[in-house]
């Protein structure tokens, strides 16, 4: 089954081109560690999700790009063309020339109308290209004005025409200090919308990202092009083949609607976090080799205690006794908290895979109460290797660790919002107070319930 | 990405035109080599034929045939736009300046509602030989006020300060052959019509460059676009508090091809000192509503960061605006340069030169000075000065009640309380 991408504005449109790159490069990589057929398979599978076959040859991404100014397009499908091993299709663009002006409300009440007919239509194209539909992965920023707004505007519609059709979000949360003055505003707004009308919300942090740039990767001078490679790793480290399952070699043919199954079993809890093990720079991998449990023991600990890089994790977080509730509900404001989660899907690729051990990700102490461990947590495994990681996890949470960063967000937006600045932008476009206040209202209701389990 | 016009307003308005199109020009040339008209240059020029009479010669694509500046050139002297007069009257806020190019504002007001409006506004200086110059600005300002989406207040004094620091370094020997000469802002070396060297021509430069910095990100390439509307969304928190300090950085670049971050961080630096702002400010001492800092040339996001991170805590920014940056990060930098910022700042360090204005005009009414010259004129009454200088009253006090909330601690409002 087949995915189509939508990429949305600068960042949806700069993120787009990395990932399909990873893909189609990690689906080319020579060797894998399996047979030439292993191979075969996994590069087939690979290319039906994301990939649709051009005549001369030249596989096409399975994207439409939508952006409210020309220059970010112009540069994605230029720089996919030259690459010479895949791109994009010549019509599957849609530009206007003025920009959304970071405006969610712009984005959502203008240019979202406006255009919706031609958007949908070139959507519906790309549609048509796939046997079978898994769904939609929706790339965007929350910050801006396109991404954030028309993104929202998109989403809903998607909704609405395509009813069975899976919808997963991949929503960039931009830096705590330094992008846009109004992103809170953008931010509540996008993330209230979205929880209405998309399945799965696909949370990646800038400044977890730039992070890992930083300490693992060892960059000196990060731009947005290392972060977005670091985030298409992380995100083809899921969105690969893997075994449908336990024993079989035959590739799985669902994954967006085996991911929702797996992660979000019930409607109030969308908001899902990636982390990835091992991640390094390329000069540094040829000197370090990985056990499976090794890694497990890391990534199990990333997850309680809330790390999101295998630096720096905090080994006194411990899961609360066995069988016991967690001592206290938690509290945005408590430093090392334990992080309970509602769902874990662990995704295992390389070398032994099948001996990797995963018990301790089955502990119902990890988990609020109202879920057994046999349904709360999964594993996929495939042996072909994921780019040149002999061995690399990758672990799918829907867990409380997106609380602290969202309630950051919404308190800096109220308090934004009590003294009104700003607010003349939106409601020129017909965003009024009332429709700030519903989100909030919403808004706060996902932190009390993530706090609660 | 969008395309705009360039009206330019009397002597001073079209004096710095000319230097912004030789600049812009310079600018595009050394980008575009192959001599295609690319959507960059489309921002400010249109392609034409010049074969073809009227509509038909516009080209849209292909090679440059003869390039047509987007520009309105007004003013009431015919010699103007040709020669340039020697003297004092330069300031937008001489007779035609500030009265025509102000009233344009509301006529593009109304006629084209959709489109921002964008003002760089050469304010007078302390030492200003026009009388009648502060009832000039005191009636602009009101139409500024009331049309302008964004008014980029630049004065004359501080323009010359920088020049004079600029010549300074040069002369001082320490760093005079390592300078670049095109790479002064104040320069045009490099330009393709030479004109003759005029007096102001040091002076405008500056703000071309400033003009050609803010556009920067709308016509060019980068990590992080940035368009004119974005400005306005970002630095515009209340309608009426449309007024941005800006500063350029640096003035010059050494030869030096290899920039250690320890120079690029003195980049960031000096975008925040007194000395590199366009008009008398001092906004490190003052409160800011909101920042924009619009990056050129080959810097990424984590100097950026790093640089924020730095120079935060010596900045004081409004209780509800804590984090109040909005950052673009655009590929290709000034001729001559290899990196550039331009910091635009929405900060009550503005008021001084508005109560300065003020000041002058209220002297000068109270003795009726002059006064009759406008109220011979018909449409031109008492009223439309009492109501011009209480529009400026009332702005002065918004910023106030700004600086009044300085030094109150920052405290969280109680959020909505959720029933489970």
């Amino acid at each position: 089954m087949s995915i189509v991408t939508v990429q949305l504005g600068q960042c949806g449109n700069q993120i787009g081109f990395e990932v399909f790159d990873a893909l189609f490069n990690d689906s080319h990589c020579p060797g894998g560690l399996c047979s030439k057929r292993e191979n075969e398979a996994y590069q087939a599978s690979c290319k039906e999700r994301f990939f649709s076959e051009e005549e001369n040859g030249v596989p096409v991404a399975r994207a439409v790009l939508v952006d409210m100014e020309r220059k970010v397009i112009s540069q994605t499908l230029s720089k996919a063309a030259r690459s010479g091993r895949w791109k994009y299709g010549q019509h599957s663009c849609f530009c206007q020339k003025q920009g959304s002006g970071n405006n969610w409300a712009y984005g959502y009440s203008v240019h979202g109308p406006r255009h919706k007919e031609s958007i949908m239509n070139l959507i519906q194209k790309e549609v048509e290209k796939c046997d079978s539909l898994s769904g939609f992965f929706i790339i965007m920023s929350m910050a801006g004005g396109t991404g954030s707004g028309l993104g929202a505007f998109v989403t809903q519609n998607l909704q609405d025409q395509y009813s069975s059709a899976l919808k997963m979000n991949h929503i960039i949360w931009p830096y705590g200090t330094g992008e846009v003055i109004v992103q809170n505003y953008n931010s509540i707004l996008t993330l209230s919308h979205l929880y209405r009308s998309s399945d799965a919300l696909l949370v990646h942090e800038n400044d977890a990202v730039h992070k890992i740039c930083a300490k693992l990767m060892n960059i000196k001078q990060i731009s947005f092009c290392d972060i977005n490679q670091v985030l298409a790793h992380q995100l083809g480290s899921v969105f690969q083949p893997t075994y449908s399952r336990e024993g079989s070699f035959h590739y799985r043919r669902n994954p967006l609607g085996d991911l929702m199954e797996n992660l979000v079993p019930h409607p109030e809890f969308k908001m899902l976090g990636v982390r990835n093990i091992p991640q390094m720079s390329e000069n540094s991998l040829a000197y370090s080799t990985f056990t499976w449990a090794g890694l497990l023991k890391h990534l199990r600990q990333m997850l309680i205690s809330n790390a999101k890089m295998e630096e720096g994790i905090d080994w006194q977080v411990r899961p609360p006794l066995s069988g016991l509730p967690p001592l206290g509900k938690m509290s945005v404001n408590k430093e090392t908290h334990f992080n309970t989660s509602i769902a874990n899907l662990v995704i295992l690729r390389g070398k032994d895979v099948h001996s990797a051990d995963v018990g301790a990700f089955k502990d119902p102490a990890l988990y609020t109460s109202w879920l057994e461990p046999v349904h709360a947590f999964n594993v996929w495994k495939t042996q072909r290797a994921f780019r040149k990681y002999e061995k690399s996890a990758a672990l799918v949470s829907n867990s409380q660790s997106l609380v602290k960063p969202l309630d950051m967000i919404v308190g800096k937006a109220w308090n934004m919002f009590a003294s009104r600045a700003y607010l003349h932008q939106y409601t020129k476009f017909g965003i009024e107070e009332e429709d700030f206040l519903d989100s909030f209202t919403l808004l706060e209701q996902v932190i009390a319930s993530y706090c609660n389990l | 990405m969008t395309q705009s016009v360039v009206v330019q307003v009397g002597q001073c308005g079209n004096q710095i035109g000319c230097c912004f199109w030789d600049l812009a020009l310079r600018e595009h040339a050394a980008v575009n080599k192959k001599g295609i008209y690319d959507e960059a240059i489309s921002s400010f020029f249109r392609n034409v034929d010049t074969r073809v009479v009227g509509d038909g010669g516009n080209i849209s694509k292909g090679k440059i045939c003869s390039l047509k500046a987007r520009a309105v050139l007004i003013d009431m002297e015919e010699g103007v736009v040709n020669e340039i007069l020697q003297g004092p009257l330069r300031d937008v806020f001489d007779r035609t300046g500030s009265g025509l190019g102000t009233f344009l504002l509301k006529v593009l007001k109304d006629e084209f509602p959709e489109v921002y409006r964008f003002v760089t506004s050469i304010y007078p200086s302390g030492e200003d030989d026009v009388i009648t110059s502060p009832y000039n600005s005191i009636l602009a300002m009101k139409e500024l006020n009331e049309h302008a989406d964004c008014v980029l207040p630049i004065d004359n004094q501080s323009l010359f300060d920088i020049i004079s620091k600029i010549d300074l370094m040069m002369n001082s020997g320490k760093l005079g052959a390592a300078i670049k000469p095109k790479s002064l802002v104040t320069s045009s070396t490099g330009v393709f019509k030479k004109r003759q060297e005029k007096p102001f021509d040091a002076m405008n430069n500056i703000v071309a460059n400033l003009l050609l910095n803010l556009t920067s990100s709308a016509r060019f390439e980068g990590s992080l676009n940035m368009d004119l509307n974005e400005i306005i969304m970002n630095l515009v928190p209340f309608p009426q508090l449309h007024y941005l300090v800006s500063s350029l950085t640096p003035l010059y670049t050494l030869a030096d091809v290899n920039i250690p971050p320890r120079r690029l961080d003195q980049m960031f630096s000096d975008a925040f000192s007194k000395d590199h702002q366009l008009i008398r400010a001092d906004p490190k001492h003052s409160l800011y509503l909101a920042c924009a800092l619009m990056v050129r040339g080959n810097v990424q996001i984590s100097d950026l960061r790093r640089n924020i991170e730095r120079l935060k805590p010596s900045l004081q920014f409004v209780s509800w605006n804590q984090e109040g940056w909005k950052t673009s990060l655009c590929s290709v930098p000034p001729v001559g340069h290899s990196h550039s910022l331009l910091a635009l700042a929405n900060n009550t360090c503005v008021k001084p030169t508005f109560i300065d204005l003020r000041e002058r005009f209220i002297r000068l009414y109270k003795k009726k000075a002059h006064l009759h010259h406008y109220l011979q004129i018909e449409g031109m009454e008492e009223s439309c000065f009492t109501e011009a200088v209480s529009s400026l009253s009332a702005l002065i006090q918004e910023y106030n009640q700004l600086d009044a909330t300085k030094s109150m601690p920052v405290e969280d409002l109680p959020r909505l309380n959720i029933a489970m």
